[in-house]
């Protein structure tokens, strides 16, 4: 049987560094399945998250040879095994062991997001096509894939002043929500950061539910805090009307 | 006396944070109690996200004829009538109201041409009945409820699994737990625990379940002296993936049989006419299961042994927008195109019918202080589940076990006083792995019972198999008291394993003993040396309890229905001969 080579890496938040693992290759096997295979035969302390294995639960996202992606869809076929697969935790997060890493800033950063507040006294009826947007933001799985590949978190480390693309998807999902009744484009501008990204759509790439990260959900959300913050025409609207801002 | 530990002092401890936990944990918390939540992995990734066809309410918004009496009829008449009468009822009932809260929380389900929540067919269900979100239902209940409950001023305690109850004689007051990530251990003193724990499907070869499902709050109840009822039945789904071997048993949503998805074998035959001429795929899962295995059995299995399931004469543009799901598993994990070609499908364990036997009303255990909810609890679904009936379950007993905790919560003023001696050797317990050496791995010891339970307890079963399951997984017990884990204890899987085991040990014993004593054949619960019906076990439900070290496995008599329900089932029951 063939044999791939891992070099997966092995440590916590004190340090760490690759360990090498022989895996026997079975067809249509992924990543999940090898890492899976070392623990039952070779580490059986070797960390990692899993749930679902289908990439529905969002559980296993690491870095194999430096791309992020859930290790349940990484097909060993579509990765060259003439040379060793490495894989790492998500580098964005701190590690807490081997694969998996802190990752509790996002429920954090979730928790502060007002939750869906539906209108008063409106009926609940709306059309197929008036939900397609919101379904599409809704379908995030959670595998903070995105939190972990966008610049301002990877690079700049700027989790304390921005919430990064998975929240502005639920953001996005509450806004366009045709029952809701909140605004959220202060938070959006505030405490959330939106004005750091700066749409490179490297969220967009990695997410495992091809959400349209970028053009859906982000853009659409820059341009409601323009419309409602810096716009000087609605400005002088809302003086002159006395409409608060939102 | 101060206990050594870090410890949580709450009103209500919900275990499991799924569809069941999340919705019990919101209604005691708007009850007024303060309400701790503990799961085993991250929150919003526990099983219930992986639920993909749809929660079943008789909403009518399809077939205006539906009513929660036809739903309890299809649930009574698909668990064979071995259903708790009282539970089918309030599910039915109740469940339309609960499926419309999860509207107002903010979960967007696909519509009707006329702008409400949209139905589809299912197996066994009589009319359009399953309001879904693609099939991605699950993921649409859990998201709800994790947002909702967020806010609600729930304490949750992520990656975090509790080893142990811990007693005031007969009465549960808390709970003694390890944190995954670093291997310390924490104590809840609690007035009342609700079980939403799920299933046990990880003690099984071929499963569509994650790792979490190995019957801990089963295994936790029947230590803390509850009853297990109705643990023979397994319900095998009857698509499961067969290829590649990485992803065997992986769910294949019934809502592709249910959006008119036909079953073949490999001589190009529909043969489930053969087996239900009348409801063909969508018959009941015990039926369509146990026809796909004896098709492969007898020699007209697919290259990869299974049965072919083919969705790819409808549109393609349909198939990818209401099976989003399936179209991008196959293709990426399978290299099939769904709407080109059918899929290979074959039976995998989905869901246990049994487990804890609850009152209806409260959610309440035969254990003081415990109550439990959603797959975890028995009694529902008697011998076979519908399709559908597991979110509602989960919605309808999660709520009502809230209420039922956080009211005995109210009753009891201040926290009892935990007893040392039983933290105590519940940390021992724990830790004795690391202080043996040469013992076996808890890896290895997991690969054979699953590999026992799934030759010896599977879809058909007869008795010398049984009796030498039961022989297996007693010696098996045996090895797994002497395992040795290596390592440390931050977030060790082997020694999170060795813990799970022990679980999944004890209910594949419990599964394997009612088995036995059940000589019929009734819903999940096949016996090919008694192949039929038989009247005089429909009217009993079997019991597993603790009896000092032993299991013992009785029966006790099925609740009696009252008249104006029995009537309800009566006309449709001459026509199917339960």
């Amino acid at each position: 049987m063939k044999e791939a080579v891992f070099h997966v890496y092995r440590g916590d938040a004190k340090g760490g560094a690759l360990q090498e693992y022989k895996v026997p290759v079975e067809e249509g096997m992924v990543v999940l399945d090898a890492i899976h295979r070392i623990q039952a035969h070779s580490a059986p302390d070797l960390a990692v998250r899993w749930n679902c294995k289908a990439a529905k639960c969002g559980s296993c996202g690491a870095e194999v040879n430096g791309k992020p992606t859930l290790m349940c869809k990484a097909r060993l076929d579509a990765i060259p095994l003439d040379r060793p697969v490495t894989v790492r935790p998500m580098r964005s997060f701190p590690v807490i062991k081997d694969l998996v890493s802190d990752v509790k800033w996002n429920f954090e950063v979730n928790k502060k997001i007002p939750a869906f507040t539906p209108k008063k006294d409106a009926e609940w009826r709306w059309k197929q096509e008036d939900i397609d947007r919101v379904q599409e933001f809704r379908k995030c799985i959670e595998c903070f894939l995105c939190q972990n590949v966008c610049h301002v978190i990877r690079e700049h480390d700027e989790k304390a002043r921005f919430a990064g693309p998975r929240f502005f998807v639920r953001v996005a999902g509450l806004e366009t929500h045709p029952m809701d009744s909140l605004n959220r484009t202060q938070l959006l501008k505030d405490s959330m950061g939106i004005g750091y990204c700066n749409i490179t759509k490297c969220c967009t790439e990695v997410c495992p539910e091809g959400i349209h990260i970028t053009d859906n959900a982000i853009i659409p959300l820059k341009e409601r805090v323009v419309d409602d913050h810096y716009d000087p025409v609605l400005k002088v609207f809302r003086l002159l009307v006395g409409k608060k801002a939102p | 006396m101060s206990i050594r530990f870090e410890t949580h002092d709450v009103d209500v401890l919900v275990i499991g944070a799924g569809g069941a936990g999340l919705r019990a944990a919101i209604e005691a918390s708007a009850l007024g109690a303060r309400v701790g939540v503990v799961c085993k992995s991250l929150l919003g990734k526990a099983h219930t996200v992986m639920a993909e066809g749809g929660v079943a309410a008789a909403l009518a918004h399809v077939d205006s004829k539906d009513s929660w009496k036809v739903h309890f009829r299809d649930t009574m008449l698909g668990g064979k009538m071995l259903n708790h009468w009282r539970m089918a009822q309030l599910h039915a009932q109740e469940a339309p109201d609960r499926v419309r809260e999860l509207e107002r929380w903010g979960a967007v389900f696909d519509r009707t041409s006329d702008g409400r929540i949209l139905q589809r067919n299912f197996g066994g269900h009589s009319a359009p009945r399953l309001a879904h979100v693609g099939d991605r239902t699950g993921l649409e209940m859990i998201r709800t409820l994790q947002d909702f409950g967020v806010h609600q001023g729930l304490e949750v305690y992520m990656e975090c699994t509790v080893t142990k109850l811990l007693l005031e004689g007969q009465r549960v007051v808390g709970a003694f737990a390890y944190w995954r990530e670093n291997g310390r251990f924490v104590v809840f003193r609690a007035k009342s625990v609700v079980l939403a724990t799920g299933g046990i499907g990880k003690a099984y070869q071929v499963t569509s379940n994650s790792w979490e499902y190995t019957g801990d709050g089963l295994a936790l109840a029947y230590e803390a002296g509850a009853e297990l009822i109705d643990m023979e039945f397994v319900q095998f789904h009857p698509t499961g993936m067969v290829w590649p071997p990485g992803v065997h048993g992986l769910l294949v949503t019934e809502a592709v049989r249910g959006e008119g998805g036909v079953l073949r074998n490999s001589t190009g035959e529909r043969f489930m006419e053969r087996y239900d001429p009348k409801r063909m795929e969508l018959s009941t899962r015990d039926m369509v299961a146990r026809a796909i295995y004896t098709e492969v059995k007898e020699g007209r299995g697919t290259p990869h042994g299974g049965a072919f399931l083919d969705i790819s004469h409808k549109q393609a543009d349909y198939v990818k927008k209401k099976l989003p799901s399936m179209y991008h598993q196959f293709l990426e994990l399978a290299d099939v195109d769904i709407t080109k070609g059918p899929m290979e499908v074959g039976p995998t364990v989905h869901y246990i019918m049994g487990g804890v036997r609850v009152d209806p009303d409260s959610a309440a255990s035969t254990v003081s202080g415990l109550y439990a909810a959603g797959e975890a609890s028995g009694g529902m679904h008697g011998s076979n589940r519908l399709g559908g009936n597991s979110l509602s379950d989960l919605l309808v007993f999660g709520r009502r076990a809230g209420m039922g905790a956080a009211e005995n919560a109210k009753k009891i003023p201040k926290h009892p006083d935990l007893e040392p001696a039983q933290i105590e050797a519940a940390e021992r317990e724990m830790l004795a792995p690391f202080e043996r050496t040469g013992g076996p791995s808890a890896y290895d010891i997991h690969a054979r019972l699953q590999a026992t339970m799934q030759s010896l307890v599977g879809i058909f079963r007869v008795e010398a198999d049984l009796q030498k399951a039961i022989q297996e997984i007693g010696s098996l017990e045996r090895e797994a008291a002497r395992v040795t884990v290596t390592g440390a204890r931050e977030f060790n899987p082997g020694w999170h394993l060795a813990r799970d085991l022990r679980s999944m040990l004890l209910c594949s014993e419990a599964i394997a003993r009612s088995a036995l004593l059940r000589k019929e054949s009734r819903g999940g619960h096949a016996r090919l040396d008694y192949p039929k019906l038989d009247p005089e076990f429909g009217r009993k439900n079997t019991v597993a309890k603790k009896d000092g070290e032993a299991m013992s496995v009785t029966q006790s008599p099925l609740p009696e229905m009252p008249a104006d329900l029995r009537a309800i089932v009566d006309a449709e029951l001459e026509a199917v001969k339960v």
